[in-house]
Formats: C-alpha cells, sequence, structure tokens
C-alpha cells in the first residue's frame, strides 16, 4: 500500500468511523501474492534464518574487510611466522607470518564473488538454453540435451581442472570453469520445468490470444520457473564456493598471494601439526558459508513450495 | 434468412502420429458457424470434438497432431494455409477460445488485470489506461461484482467460476466474430453452469458473437444452442435443430445419448447406457464406425461406410437407415423404437 494511499485512507476513517472498523478488520489478513507467502514461510524457518545470519555476516566482514582489521592481507612479518591465535593475532598468522584473520576477511570478498558470478553466468546460460530446450523441444530439445548429458557425464570438478588446465591457471578461468560445469543443473532443471508448464492450460490459452512465442516465455514461462531456478541458485553458491576453493586447493584457482581460502588450505596443510589454526581458520570459513547457503536454499525450496505450506 | 457463414470446415482431417501409426482423430469433419450463431458440437470423450476446435485456431500440438488434409474457410480466407503471422493475428483477435479448467487457465503469478490488459493491449494499440478501464468494464459484461477491486487480485484468490468469466473476459476483450468455447462449463458446479451460460447467450445477443460450444452435456447444449452437431469416432453423425434433435432423434447414437439421460420423471431404477466403447480410434475398421454398438445395425453397417443423408430441414444423419434403399430397415427401426 502506497503512503498516497494510507493517507487517504486516514482521512477517510476520521470522516466514517464506520469504515475504518470495517478497514482494521480487513487490514487483519495479510496480503497475499505467492512470493510475500514464500517470504513469509521463510522467516518462520530457523534454520534458514540462521543460514541467512551466516550469510550476512560473512557478506559485512567482506564488505569492511579493510576497517576490521589494520593488516594488509600480504604483510609479511617474518618474525611471527605461525603464532598461534591471540590478542593481536585473532586467528594466529601463517608460515610467512601474515595475519590470517585479515586473510580470512579479504577471502571472504573472493569467495563470495566467485560465487555469485560463478552462479550468475550458470544461471543466465542454463536458464536460456533450459527454456529453448524445453519450450521448443524437437531436435533443437535434442542438442541441447545431449550437449548437458556430456557435460554431467564427466565428475564436475574433474572437468573443471581440464577446462582451467586448456585456459589457463586464474581465480578468473577457474571462476569460468565453475560457471560452465553448473550450466547443465540448471539447463536440465529449468528445462522439466518448462515442459511441465508448456502443457498448463493458460500458455494454451495465451496461444489462443494470439500471443507470440518470446512473450508466451517472457511473461509466463519464465515467472513460473522462477521457484526452482533461485532455490538451486542459492545451493549452487555453495557448491561453487565450494569448487573453487578445491581448484585453489590444487592451485588451479587463486594464485598466492591471492588471500583464497582454499588457496590459504593448500599452502599451510604442511603445518596441519606445528598450526593446525593455519587449516580449521579457512576450512572452517568454507564449511559455514556452504552450510549457510544450503541452509537458506532449503528453507527456500520449503517456502515456495505450495504443498509444505500447511 | 440466410446469414453470412463465417466459419466452414469442409472435410477435416486431423490425425496424430503415434509409434503405433496414424491415428485419425478428426475424420473428415464438415461443419458451418453463421455469423450470430451458437452451434454445439456434441459427444463421448475422444469422439475428436476439441480437436476439432483446436484445429480451426492452429493448435493441435504438432507433433504428434498434423492437419492432414481439408479446408478450414473463416470469412473469405482459407486459414489452413494461412502463415503462422496470420494465425496469431487471427487467435485472440477474430477467434477467441476459452478453456475447460478455469482453475489452470489463468497465470497464477500476475494479477486479473494484468493478464487482460495484456490481452487487450496485445492486439489493440491503446494506453494502459484506457486498457485498464475496459478491463473493468468487460469484468462487469462478465457479472463479476466489485471489478474495480478484483482486477487487483491474483487467480488464487477467485473461485472456479469467478475464474471462467475472467477467461470470458479476456477471450472477448478484442470482440471476436467466433468465440469457441471447450467444454466451459464441465469444472463447474451446476448454479454457476447456468450463470456461466447467461453471460455467453448475453454476450451472443449483443455483440453478435457466433459461439461454437463443444460439450458432452445435452442439457448445456438445450440450453444454449441453435443447432447441434453430433460427433462420433471423429465424424459428424447427425446434426440439426436442437429442439427437433432432442425430440426426435435420428441416428443411432444420438438415440443412445439422449436415452441415457437420466429423466426428471420416471420410475427407471438403472440409467441407459450405450453398450459397448468408443472404438480405439487407432484400429482402422471398415463399415459404420458406430456399428458395433448399434442395436438396428445390420450386414451392411459392418461392410460399407454410410454418407451422411439428407434429410432436410437441415437436418443430415450419418446411418444407412436413412438410405433411400434401405426402406425396410428403417421401417423395422422405427417399429422397434416404438415398442
Amino acid at each position: 500500500m502506497s503512503i498516497e494511499e494510507k493517507d487517504k485512507q486516514t482521512e477517510e476513517n476520521v470522516t466514517n468511523p464506520a469504515k475504518a472498523d470495517q478497514q482494521a478488520e480487513m487490514e487483519e489478513i495479510p496480503e497475499t501474492s505467492p512470493w510475500k507467502d514464500a517470504f513469509r514461510q521463510l522467516r518462520k524457518n530457523r534454520f534458514a534464518l540462521a543460514g541467512l545470519i551466516i550469510i550476512v555476516i560473512f557478506l559485512l566482514i567482506g564488505l569492511f574487510s579493510p576497517w576490521l582489521t589494520s593488516y594488509g592481507y600480504d604483510d609479511q612479518v617474518l618474525a611471527n611466522r605461525l603464532q598461534p591465535p591471540s590478542a593481536e593475532h585473532w586467528l594466529g598468522t601463517d608460515d610467512v607470518g601474515r595475519d590470517i584473520f585479515t586473510r580470512i576477511a579479504y577471502g571472504a570478498r573472493i569467495s563470495l564473488q566467485v560465487g555469485f558470478f560463478a552462479v550468475v553466468g550458470a544461471l543466465v546460460f542454463g536458464t536460456i538454453l533450459g527454456i529453448v530446450a524445453g519450450y521448443f523441444g524437437r531436435w533443437v530439445d535434442m542438442l541441447i540435451s545431449r550437449i548437458f548429458d556430456i557435460l554431467l557425464a564427466f565428475p564436475s570438478i574433474l572437468l573443471a581442472i581440464a577446462i582451467v588446465a586448456i585456459i589457463g591457471a586464474s581465480l578468473q578461468n577457474a571462476l569460468i570453469a565453475i560457471a560452465i560445469i553448473n550450466i547443465p543443473i540448471f539447463g536440465r532443471l529449468v528445462r522439466s520445468k518448462v515442459i511441465s508448464l508448456r502443457e498448463e492450460e493458460y500458455i494454451m490459452a495465451a496461444k489462443a490470444q494470439g500471443m507470440k512465442n518470446g512473450r508466451i516465455i517472457l511473461h509466463h514461462i519464465l515467472p513460473n520457473s522462477l521457484a526452482p531456478i533461485i532455490v538451486q541458485a542459492t545451493l549452487g553458491f555453495g557448491t561453487a564456493i565450494l569448487d573453487a576453493a578445491a581448484l585453489g586447493f590444487l592451485g588451479l584457482g587463486a594464485q598466492p598471494p591471492t588471500p583464497e581460502w582454499g588457496e590459504m588450505l593448500a599452502s599451510s596443510r604442511d603445518f596441519i601439526q606445528l598450526a593446525p589454526w593455519t587449516l580449521i581458520a579457512p576450512g572452517l570459513c568454507i564449511m559455514l558459508v556452504v552450510l549457510g547457503f544450503n541452509l537458506i536454499g532449503d528453507g527456500l525450496r520449503d517456502a515456495l513450495d505450495p504443498k509444505m505450506k500447511h | 434468412m440466410p446469414k453470412e457463414t463465417l466459419l466452414e470446415l469442409e472435410n477435416l482431417h486431423t490425425h496424430f502420429l503415434t509409434d503405433n501409426g496414424e491415428i485419425p482423430a478428426v475424420n473428415g469433419v464438415s461443419l458451418s458457424l453463421h455469423k450470430g450463431e451458437i452451434v454445439g458440437i456434441v459427444g463421448e470423450s475422444g469422439c475428436g470434438k476439441s480437436v476439432t476446435s483446436l484445429s480451426v485456431m492452429q493448435l493441435v500440438p504438432n507433433p504428434p497432431g498434423k492437419i492432414v488434409s481439408g479446408n478450414i474457410h473463416f470469412k473469405d480466407e482459407n486459414i489452413v494455409k494461412a502463415s503462422q503471422k496470420r494465425m496469431k493475428q487471427i487467435r485472440g483477435n477474430e477467434i477467441g477460445m476459452i478453456f475447460q479448467e478455469p482453475m489452470t487457465s489463468l497465470n497464477p503469478l500476475f494479477t486479473i488485470g494484468n493478464q487482460i490488459i495484456e490481452a487487450i493491449r496485445f492486439h489493440r494499440k491503446i494506453s494502459k489506461k484506457e486498457a485498464k478501464q475496459e478491463s473493468i468494464d468487460l469484468l462487469k459484461l462478465v457479472g463479476i461484482p466489485r471489478a474495480d477491486e478484483v482486477i487487483d487480485e491474483y487467480p488464487h484468490q477467485l473461485s472456479g467460476g469467478m475464474r471462467q468469466r475472467v477467461m470470458i473476459a479476456m477471450s472477448v476483450s478484442c470482440d471476436p466474430d467466433i468465440l469457441i468455447a471447450d467444454e466451459p462449463t464441465t469444472a463447474l458446479d451446476v448454479t454457476i453452469q447456468a450463470q456461466i451460460l447467461d453471460i455467453m447467450r448475453d454476450l451472443n445477443q449483443e455483440r453478435e458473437t457466433a459461439i461454437l460450444l463443444i460439450t458432452h452435456d445435452l442439457g448445456v447444449v438445450a440450453e444454449l444452442c441453435e443447432r447441434v452437431i453430433v460427433m462420433y469416432a471423429g465424424q459428424v453423425v447427425e446434426e440439426g435443430n436442437v429442439r427437433e434433435i432432442l425430440k426426435d432423434p435420428q441416428h443411432p447414437y444420438t438415440k443412445g445419448l439422449i436415452r441415457s439421460l437420466p429423466k426428471l420423471h420416471g420410475d427407471e431404477q438403472t440409467l441407459y447406457s450405450i453398450p459397448g466403447t468408443v472404438p480405439n480410434p487407432g484400429l482402422k475398421k471398415t463399415g459404420c464406425q458406430f456399428a458395433p454398438r448399434c442395436e438396428f445395425a445390420f450386414d451392411r453397417c459392418f461392410n460399407e461406410e454410410p454418407e451422411l443423408y439428407n434429410l432436410g430441414d437441415k437436418r443430415t444423419s450419418r446411418c444407412f437407415l436413412y438410405d433411400k434403399k434401405e426402406g425396410d430397415a428403417a421401417e423395422h427401426a422405427e417399429s422397434t423404437l416404438g415398442s
């Protein structure tokens, strides 16, 4: 309800008390739309809320990292090598004397960015291909689906390694590789949803009104396939971050001294007995972020599923 | 008085290509619809009535469906050969269509207004504001109370009858010449059915919209139509004025259909039903399609396919009983029915 409408209403309420009562009664029934329902449902889910809080915390840490710490992420003080957590170095220091908390904080930026761009890339291309395959069917579907099958036949991380090996090891290329391996996951999901939507009567009704394919796709097919896409995107966020960390760990993603969590794990794996905090901090962060996204994803799936409402 | 013919189907064949061969869902249907007329098509499930209507709109799912032969004349145009572009102009603008399931015919994510306005603005260049005003008027026309509020509501907030009204409002938004209604009242309860039929009759009278009503409910036909076409196994088996057909059906299938209606006055314990089932359209059969279920069938019915015999007064029947050569059989049938 817009402000003007509210103003108008209060005016009316003053002049007409009976109507005001009626209005008050009506306002108790919450406004409904499928998305608002889903959001209300999501708020009720404690796990999803916990996931949301975790992600927001990491977002804030990433966003304000320069203000949260007085060190630079690449400030090496060799005298302070492998120090355990203390008041000066909250999470200790690594083998070249860099503050781990600082690196974790800057790393949050990288991980969330990788997750975001990889998911957006996969989502955009996967959705386009999925809609084309599902809506038009026939040989187009055949072609696109077989390409998806081929991509899915490889273990995803192996495929990512192969792609990075071809285009070169860097954070950007790792991101591209992760996006590519996630395209068929979105594509197949969207395709199956579109195939079931295509048979809906409102699609037939839209056709009977003479609407063109492009319009039907944009106005009817796409909005109605959004729910599973959103859920998959949140869940995909987690796997993308995990994949980026794995590539970083293998030395195929972010290159030192970039404070990427997977790369941090890799460069400190020799000190697992000597200085376990060097591994625990980035490992725990990866786990928490992935967990956070998975909790939100599961919550969203329930919230957007009309059958789970009651 | 002869009125302008709007729609004429000539020997239309629509087949479905499946793994088990070609299945003729519509097998040589000819019919016509005149300006301002309401014509009903009745028949059992699977007799091809819906496919006939989808063929007119050229919305038969393809593959597997395909119009194999025949012509569809809309005004002066043979639309079987029309381009996709032309068909998109015709759909919604000149021929509107409403469907059986009002619960699923509206997109759940958009408001009613959104969807009607979209339908209006798709075919006509008018401003959003004008379109909105027109939508409200349309909703009022189809008898929706508090139309100016309903326009901002979502489909799930409306009942089935309301949604069907919205669908009707949408399909007549561009003032089409023809409205094809595919079982518009099947999913609704009886009181709402009557209201929807009233709305359709009003539309027909006020706007001179010709209506092609597809249904399996003879009551609906009796209520609304002037002329009725009875279909069986993809063919027209009988055609004529509604009152005459209901009072004095000629084709054995129509007789069976009418006999199987429950009567208000009568002491029958069990309802009559036509023996047998609708033939599997995949199996090719010689002779009359209805012969295996027909109580009047004789040798010729199993060997030869009957044509549509003209019974005069715009009535036709696809049955050898009305072939002049078969005088005896017809008399025989007459006497059995009388007893």
